[in-house]
């Protein structure tokens, strides 16, 4: 399979391929000395956000990723991904601690969405994603997120407000399950291919629409046919880009930071 | 016997009578006139210009009818003048969704609004802020790339002239239709409102019914003082998605402004007769000696 020339559909099918690889295994891979810490110091520990400290070539860094889990087990611990108030607040005091010791911050992103339930809506699910946008904005480390697989609305822009945005090739990035938009546009969550085509959700249309800054190629067949050079060429790119954004005055960084998203939109002045 | 059908022959006539004469009643002053509205909730006719002077809410039951992003602030500001600004941001269809623009048109034409948010600078109580409204009568509030561009501007032009700033939210969230740029417009005015608190302002954010999605998971939620309007629903995921995600009943009250209350997430629960009154004192408390 010709990866260049796939629907955007095929992708989507890719980016929740059973066998494709969680934040768990990139973060074994790429960061064998990870220290997993938890806990949001608040009400508990999201098990849907892995978060801890490693080094990378020797630099020590704080990676913040979402988990979906790899067993049925693991999955139903994990939530499949679907973080509550809780891992957002475990992010963000996590962001702050990078911060005070000045470790950048690499963020993981791979949800199909902040959890939609009973609980989620009790602890304050709109109020923690909110403040972790607002809060990010002025972070004063050097900050990556890369979308691993999937990037569910939301709840992955919640640890998406970075200098740089990534995103694995077919990985997906959108404001919405393309079933709960076809449920929505068209009343029929069964068109949900047809949905996916039209919500330039690949990581091909955010990069031209300049959404994120970067792709990491994977291999044809998709990342779980040989995820190690992908790994290691993302490995590659992040030690690159913190050394580089490393040596940019504080002042600066938060202004390109601030530029970024402020230029996102598209209208039309009449 | 005979007389026994016969009087309840009689009785069924003139309860028929009653009912059918009723519904004329109503079909003819609705449609001929218009000089009536029938309230949702309590089925009574009201007076149009008593529904107006009444600021949308029922006479008779007090049930909340929607207010328009215009009228929302007229009720609010001095003497309900409105310097309008940003009007030239207008919307297109970045995503080539087929139909979206008619549909806007057709918004357009309904609302006398160019889309969902209108703001600018007027007074409250004689202190001068920057205002906006986000219109739930125009396609559900969203917010796609002009409606957040408009609430950037005004947080903005806020941090600037060092004015107090307050949004009033109504909207279902992000505009399905602009897609990824919809949901940008999340961190683009989070990202402005940091700018405008670490310059010590205030914002007041006034979430009204309806207010969830991408929009109370961003500006909505962000105020030094969140207003929960009575009788709002406010929250991240709206209630049939969460019904059928747990594929149980939501208990009674569940998302309503007593709810965010009493779980910690809005500061207080104001009537739409005291908000002005209210953000007044707000604003009075929070002004900065010259």
């Amino acid at each position: 399979m010709d990866t260049n020339k796939i629907s955007a559909w095929d992708r989507v099918v890719l980016a929740r391929h059973p066998k494709r690889p969680t934040s768990k295994t990139l973060i074994d891979y790429i960061f064998p000395d990870f220290l997993e810490i938890h806990g949001d110091r608040l009400f508990g520990d999201d098990q849907a956000f892995i978060c801890g400290i490693a080094t990378l070539n020797g630099m020590p860094i704080t990676v913040i990723a979402q988990e979906k889990g790899r067993t049925t087990e693991e999955k139903i611990k994990k939530n499949f991904g679907m973080p509550h108030p809780e891992g957002y607040r475990k992010a963000i005091r996590l962001v702050k601690q990078a911060e005070k010791f000045e470790r950048p911050v690499c963020f993981i992103i791979d949800t199909p969405g902040a959890y939609p339930g009973i609980k989620a809506e009790e602890r304050g699910q709109a109020n923690a994603i909110a403040q972790n946008l607002t809060e990010l904005i002025t972070v004063e480390v050097p900050m990556i997120s890369v979308v691993l697989s999937e990037g569910g609305s939301g709840g992955a822009l919640a640890i998406g407000v970075s200098d740089q945005v990534w995103m694995f090739e077919n990985a997906i990035y959108s404001i919405l399950s393309p079933e709960g938009f076809a449920s929505i546009l068209y009343k029929d969550s069964t068109k949900a291919s047809e949905a996916a085509e039209v919500m330039k959700l690949t990581a091909k249309d955010l990069y031209e629409f300049k959404i994120i800054d970067k792709i990491i190629k994977e291999p044809n067949g998709g990342l779980h046919d040989n995820p190690q050079t992908a790994f290691n060429d993302f490995k590659k790119s992040l030690e690159e880009t913190f050394k580089e954004l490393k040596k940019m005055p504080i002042h600066e960084l938060l202004q390109k930071r601030y530029n970024k998203y402020r230029l996102m939109g598209k209208f039309e002045d009449i | 016997m005979d007389n026994f059908f016969d009087v309840r022959k009689s009785k069924l006539d003139v309860f028929n009578n009653n009912i059918r004469k009723k519904v004329v009643v109503q079909t003819k002053i609705n449609i001929s006139e218009g000089l009536f509205t029938k309230c949702e909730s309590c089925n009574e006719l009201i007076f149009h210009e008593d529904l107006l002077a009444n600021l949308n809410v029922c006479p008779h039951c007090n049930y909340y009818f929607r207010l328009s992003a215009r009228r929302r602030i007229q009720s609010v500001v001095d003497k309900g003048v409105l310097t309008e600004m940003f009007l030239n941001v207008n919307t297109t269809n970045p995503l080539n969704f087929p139909g979206y623009l008619d549909k806007i048109s057709q918004y357009q034409e309904s609302s006398q609004e160019r889309d969902a948010f209108v703001c600018g600078k007027a007074s409250i109580k004689g202190i001068d802020v920057a205002i906006g409204a986000l219109d739930s009568n125009f396609m559900m509030g969203s917010m796609g790339s002009a409606v957040g561009e408009k609430v950037t501007k005004l947080i903005e032009f806020a941090t600037l002239e060092k004015l107090p700033l307050v949004i009033f939210s109504a909207s279902g969230g992000a505009r399905m239709q602009e897609g990824i740029f919809s949901l940008m417009q999340m961190a683009k005015t989070s990202a402005a409102l940091k700018y405008h608190s670490n310059a010590k302002l205030l914002y007041i954010s006034v979430l009204t019914n309806p207010t969830t999605g991408g929009v109370a998971a961003s500006f909505a939620s962000l105020g030094d003082i969140n207003i929960a309007e009575t009788k709002s629903l406010i929250g991240f995921a709206g209630p049939r998605v969460i019904k059928q995600t747990i594929n149980q009943e939501l208990p009674a009250g569940f998302q309503t402004a007593e709810f965010q209350l009493e779980k910690g997430f809005v500061d207080l629960i104001v009537e739409r007769h005291k908000m002005r009154d209210t953000i007044g004192k707000l604003l009075k408390l929070h002004k900065k000696e010259v």
